[in-house]
């Protein structure tokens, strides 16, 4: 990856982790209801697999999805006005937090079930295949969500089918509070069960933008040519609890200050360094990332709430929900 | 009769004029490809339209349903069969919280437009795991279409409607008329869904009826008939969109309701009709409402004891002679 890439990589990188504290100041100020589950600390693997897909390739996510909404295209005004029940929201304040989705750039969707949303990326890779338009379809997910049947079955048939779709698991360590080494029966919960479908299963430092980016790229390029899904297991850390209401006090404190030391967006500084990016360069993107952030708190802040008849639009397709004739 | 043909063959062949007419529609299920379907239902699908559009899959019925969410939302139209509709709690994530929900919360975004069907009651004799009538769980569920055909011109009518349609169908095939024959339909037949029809005329009492009770209600009609007593059946066809217009018309000739319905009794949909003539059509109505419905116990093994639980004509005709009498 050359320096301009990388610069533009980690600019990303900033907007979501300014969009996420934004996010948490706005929460704690009570114009977010709700919950919300920031990635604060998974940029990387947003970043880096957005990097490595094409425009038209198909991305499902979970709750915990702001990154990728914002990786693959959703702007940090649409998804605060989301999160903020404005108008203007990504999703016309129908979605919220758990369920940003920007179809027209391919972002289908986060799902708060854990792990249903696996099948469905299978679904879209069929669908890319049959129509034969050279997509593929990634879905991230955590750790967590290798021990729902969901994610067994969704293996299962993409490779008997042999389809275009990566499965991106987040390996953050935990659960909501539960390590998943407690309840997992093998120590890489994703990458060790893909041999069982007869797929490959690799390990990537999520942290590392480079790393994931390249990771990605190889299986993309495997799964384009016909070869066949793939298991992507990254390793990573959340910066925050599993959710607003958790301050996350399970985590040993010398875990929690290894991790913190191995934050994606200071690994990206160092390689912008290395390649001999001057540090005004960097603070520039910087300062470019922290107003993008700032004009969408005010623009979302200023966006007008939904007209409530909007309640009872959007069940069918012909955009209202009636039940009866 | 040469020219008639069974609600099995309506299936595949209401399946068939579709996967002709666009090539976005594909199949997937568990051996619905080379083996025709356990009922047979897909039967020459795989033969006429290949691996490629009539796919097998493992027995694996959320990624069925979910890979089928997936490709409706990328541009397919994908016909998902789950077995028996028993098996539809094992995908009803899919069911109850991904595929109607999908289009609302994204906004109106994303459309799903799939259908799942499967086979559904009982009368065959097959035990508790494969013999509920589950359509009402299908009822509770904002998003979802519910079709349920009685005859085979129904099957191929509804089951273009069904696959035309943007939204998502799940789509109700009674097992205990797969064998049942009927005139066929012609061609381009498309019967729009939340159509009720009125299967027989009758001053006296409306029946309103749904699949494998539309048949159990006429016989009831016939039997009546010769009592002096005329019933009027309307054929639901569909739970969601639910067609009241055409019961509240019917009540305003005959005054009277039954509802026939092969589900339990509670939650049932009958309830729902009911409730809307009710709150709507309550001065329609000279007697009290008859809800004809199954008991609320697991679907018995043994004939005798199946007859038990399910409405008969019998069931039906001493409710509506109830009514008459009223
Ligand atoms: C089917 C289901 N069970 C339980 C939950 C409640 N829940 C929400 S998030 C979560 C933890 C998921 O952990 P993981 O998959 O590792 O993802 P992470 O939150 O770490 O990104 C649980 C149990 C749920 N949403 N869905």
């Amino acid at each position: 990856m050359d320096s301009a890439e990388l610069l533009a990589r980690y600019e990303q990188m900033v907007v979501i982790r300014r969009t996420e504290k934004a996010a948490h100041d706005l929460f704690l100020q009570g114009l977010v209801k709700g919950t919300t589950h920031l990635a604060a600390g998974h940029e990387a693997i947003a970043v880096g697999a957005s990097g490595a897909l094409r425009d038209d390739d198909y991305v499902f996510a979970t709750y915990r999805g702001h990154h990728h909404a914002l990786a693959r295209g959703a702007t940090p005004e649409e998804c605060l006005a989301e999160l903020m029940s404005r108008a203007t929201g990504l999703c016309g304040a129908k979605g919220g937090s758990m369920h940003l989705t920007k179809a027209s750039t391919g972002m289908l969707g986060s799902y708060a079930i854990v792990g249903a949303h696996l099948p469905m990326a299978v679904g879209a890779a069929w669908s890319a295949r049959m129509r034969g338009s050279g997509q593929i379809a990634v879905a991230f997910f955590g750790d967590g969500a290798t021990n729902i049947g969901a994610f067994h079955e969704a293996l299962n048939l993409a490779a008997v089918w042999k389809l275009p779709v990566l499965f991106v698991c987040e390996n953050n360590l935990y659960m909501e509070y539960t390590p998943i080494a407690d309840v997992t029966a093998v120590d890489r919960p994703a990458a060790d069960r893909a041999p069982a479908y007869g797929i490959p299963g690799e390990v990537v430092d999520g942290n590392d933008v480079v790393a994931v980016q390249e990771a990605v790229a190889a299986l993309a390029r495997r799964a384009r040519a016909g070869d066949g899904p793939a298991v992507l297991e990254a390793a990573t850390y959340r910066h925050f609890g599993h959710s607003r209401t958790d301050p996350a006090t399970y985590r040993p404190a010398e875990e929690v200050e290894r991790w913190l030391k191995h934050d994606p967006l200071d690994l990206a500084r160092g390689r912008l360094t290395e390649l001999g990016v001057p540090a005004e360069t960097v603070t520039e993107a910087d300062e470019r990332a922290r107003d993008v952030v700032h004009r969408a708190v005010e623009a979302a802040k200023s966006a007008p709430p939904p007209d409530p008849r909007e309640a009872l639009t959007d069940v069918w397709a012909d955009g209202g929900a009636a039940w009866r004739t | 009769m040469a020219d008639m043909i069974t609600y099995r063959e309506a299936v595949a062949e209401g399946i068939a004029r579709e996967m002709r007419r666009d090539a976005s529609v594909v199949c997937l299920g568990e051996d619905i490809g080379e083996a025709g379907g356990v009922f047979k239902t897909t039967a020459g699908l795989w033969a006429e339209f290949g691996p490629e559009r009539v796919w097998d899959t493992p027995i694996s019925e959320q990624a069925i349903v979910g890979a089928a969410m997936g490709a409706a939302m990328t541009g397919m139209r994908p016909v998902a069969e789950i077995m028996f509709s028993d098996f539809l709690a094992c995908c009803w994530d899919y069911i109850a919280n991904e595929i109607p929900k999908v289009r609302y919360m994204t906004g109106g975004q994303v459309t799903v437009p799939l259908v799942v069907r499967t086979a559904n009651g009982g009368g065959l004799g097959f035990g508790a795991q494969h013999s509920q009538a589950t359509e009402n769980w299908a009822l509770t569920v904002p998003g979802l279409k519910i079709a349920a055909p009685a005859t085979p011109a129904d099957v191929i009518g509804m089951m273009a409607a069904a696959i035309r349609s943007d939204d998502p169908v799940v789509f109700f095939e009674h097992k205990g008329l797969l064998a049942s024959k009927g005139t066929p339909a012609p061609p381009e037949h498309v019967v729009e869904l939340g159509r009720a029809a009125v299967v027989r005329e009758g001053a006296d009492v409306t029946l309103v009826a749904l699949a494998s009770m539309v048949p159990v209600a006429l016989r009831a009609a016939a039997r009546l008939a010769q009592e002096g007593v005329e019933a009027e059946v309307v054929d639901l066809r569909c739970l969601v969109p639910l067609d009241m217009s055409t019961v509240l018309a019917s009540l305003g000739r005959t005054s009277r309701l039954v509802t026939v319905e092969e589900n339990p009794y509670q939650g049932g949909w009958g309830a729902t009709v009911v409730s809307v003539v009710a709150d709507e059509g309550f001065a329609l109505l000279d007697a009290p409402v008859r809800r004809v419905a199954g008991e609320c116990v697991p679907l018995p093994f043994a004939d005798a004891l199946e007859e038990e639980v399910i409405p008969t004509v019998d069931k039906v005709v001493a409710a509506v002679r109830s009514l008459a009498a009223y």
